[in-house]
């Protein structure tokens, strides 16, 4: 019976002063959908890290007029480095396959090289790609040597925007969590001083604390948890979208969010939104019920 | 006992020693301001004295702390000048929700409540709201609250203070017929005739202090 009293006391709560609720839902819900989207980015660029850092070459391009010893004495070098963990040659006619591929929707591009006019260049895989720095200062003098470029350079800037992203959608949840807090500790205060006379009952007659408090810190959680339901369904609205338009390009090159990514995110964002509004809920009652 | 209020310039209760026997019915008079009410906080532990110690039901309730206050409270009644009823209830659902946040089940409450409406004169009167009850009537419902789950202490504050001397005596003899079921009555009032048709223990406190303690006094 009491479980039954708290419960509609919770529904009457939120349907009485139902505009504040959903204010205070759509809040919750757009600080847990960012929270979830960093989570996921995060998630995401990690993975890609790995997978990317994992192949991650530095070319290193032979001047188009270099002997022969020259390329071989850089090869044996290379292959001695303690630094490198693979190097492969790569002649003018393998560039030119590779060329080829890589432009083969520009065949004017194409037709207009020759394999004569690419270069050599050995790719290099390192231990560790944070160490392209010593090689390119080993190898920047080498004899015939045109230009060392790293690849992990590239992914730096791509991570960099990537992370800025995520930084940046961490950042919003934040904000959005701070009005959400206000939210609940306003929409609380206003529950119980629509209340304040059953409430004074209450403690007239000696009802127990969580008895009194139950009703307004549930009304909360309800709140919290119907918020992080709508926050996911705005990242399952953003995949399905994202499928079908220019993001299906960056397909290839981001690791794909998979469903069960998604859905692993909501018992997060769930318990951030429900345990957050209690606890505001609760710390709110303290001062304002002083139960 | 000595009470003093933050900010207060003289305590509003100075050095106050009373005794007050199971079953006893009790007045405590004295003009506006001279701390009676702070005798109903300070046994309700709605406050706590700075010296000295407050002894309820033969429990030491000075320094209990505030969790253990809601069980403490389920022994005492209380009845207010404002009647403090919800006015979106009906007199039977004033009394069951007394009930019910305590814990008690609709059984109980559909077996006990219409028992203790009865009891106040109220029969038939269950389920009109507050704005259908006179104030006398009203009153009648609050005390029914107060003495539904069988406290062993009613406290009462000015109860009959927005009521008319018939209705007054009237709840008078309510709270005399409570009285006689045992349950001891503390009531803070300045309602002379009643004090001097009852004819019961009459402590008088001016500015803090008692200034008499009398045993079937009058309002002096």
């Amino acid at each position: 019976m009491r479980m039954k009293y708290v419960l509609s006391e919770v529904l009457v709560g939120l349907w009485r002063n139902v505009t504040m609720t959903i204010a205070m839902i759509i809040t919750m819900a757009v600080s847990l959908f960012m929270l979830g989207g960093s989570g996921l980015l995060y998630q995401k660029v990690g993975d890609m890290k790995d997978l990317y850092y994992e192949n991650v070459e530095v070319s290193i391009f032979l001047k188009t007029d270099a002997t022969k010893e020259q390329v071989d004495a850089l090869g044996q070098q290379l292959d001695q480095d303690p630094l490198v963990k693979d190097s492969t040659y790569v002649n003018k006619d393998q560039a030119y396959e590779r060329f080829q591929q890589m432009y083969a929707d520009a065949p004017d591009l194409v037709s207009a090289v020759k394999p004569d006019q690419l270069p050599e260049s050995y790719r290099v895989k390192l231990n560790d790609p944070e160490q392209y720095k010593a090689i390119y200062d080993k190898y920047k003098t080498a004899e015939g040597i045109d230009t060392i470029v790293d690849q992990s350079k590239l992914l730096d800037k791509v991570f960099g925007v990537l992370s800025g992203f995520q930084n940046g959608a961490l950042a919003i949840a934040m904000v959005m969590a701070v009005a959400a807090l206000l939210l609940v500790a306003n929409t609380i205060q206003v529950a119980a001083y629509s209340k304040r006379r059953e409430v004074a009952v209450m403690k007239l007659v000696g009802a127990s604390n969580w008895f009194i408090q139950a009703p307004f810190v549930l009304e909360a959680v309800v709140a919290g948890l119907f918020g992080s339901i709508l926050g996911l369904l705005a990242l399952i609205a953003v995949k399905v979208l994202a499928a079908g338009s220019s993001m299906a390009a960056l397909e290839g090159l981001i690791t794909p969010i998979s469903w069960s990514d998604i859905f692993l995110t909501f018992p997060l964002m769930a318990a951030v939104g429900g345990v957050v509004s209690a606890v505001t809920a609760w710390v709110t009652l303290r001062f304002y019920l002083r139960v | 006992m000595t009470k003093t209020y933050p900010k207060a310039s003289r305590p509003s209760l100075d050095n106050v020693s009373v005794s007050i026997e199971k079953g006893e019915f009790v007045f405590f008079i004295g003009p506006s301001g001279s701390g009676k009410s702070t005798i109903i906080k300070l046994l309700l532990h709605e406050v706590t004295p700075n010296k000295g110690r407050v002894v309820v039901n033969g429990k030491d309730v000075t320094s209990m702390r505030s969790w253990k206050r809601p069980h403490f409270r389920r022994s005492i009644g209380c009845v207010f000048q404002d009647f403090r009823l919800l006015p979106n209830r009906t007199a039977y659902e004033n009394v069951a929700f007394a009930l019910e946040v305590i814990g008690k089940t609709k059984a109980v409450a559909r077996r006990v409540v219409p028992e203790v409406l009865e009891l106040v004169g109220l029969g038939g009167k269950e389920h009109r709201y507050p704005h259908e009850l006179s104030g006398g009537e009203q009153q009648r419902v609050a005390v029914a609250r107060a003495f539904v789950n069988r406290p062993l202490i009613l406290l009462a504050d000015e109860p009959t203070g927005n009521l008319d001397p018939d209705t007054s005596i009237e709840i008078m003899r309510l709270l005399d017929r409570i009285n006689r079921t045992g349950t001891t009555v503390v009531m803070v009032t300045h309602d002379s005739n009643i004090v001097n048709q009852m004819r019961r223990r009459v402590i008088e406190i001016e500015s803090g202090r008692i200034v008499r303690d009398q045993a079937r006094g009058v309002y002096g």
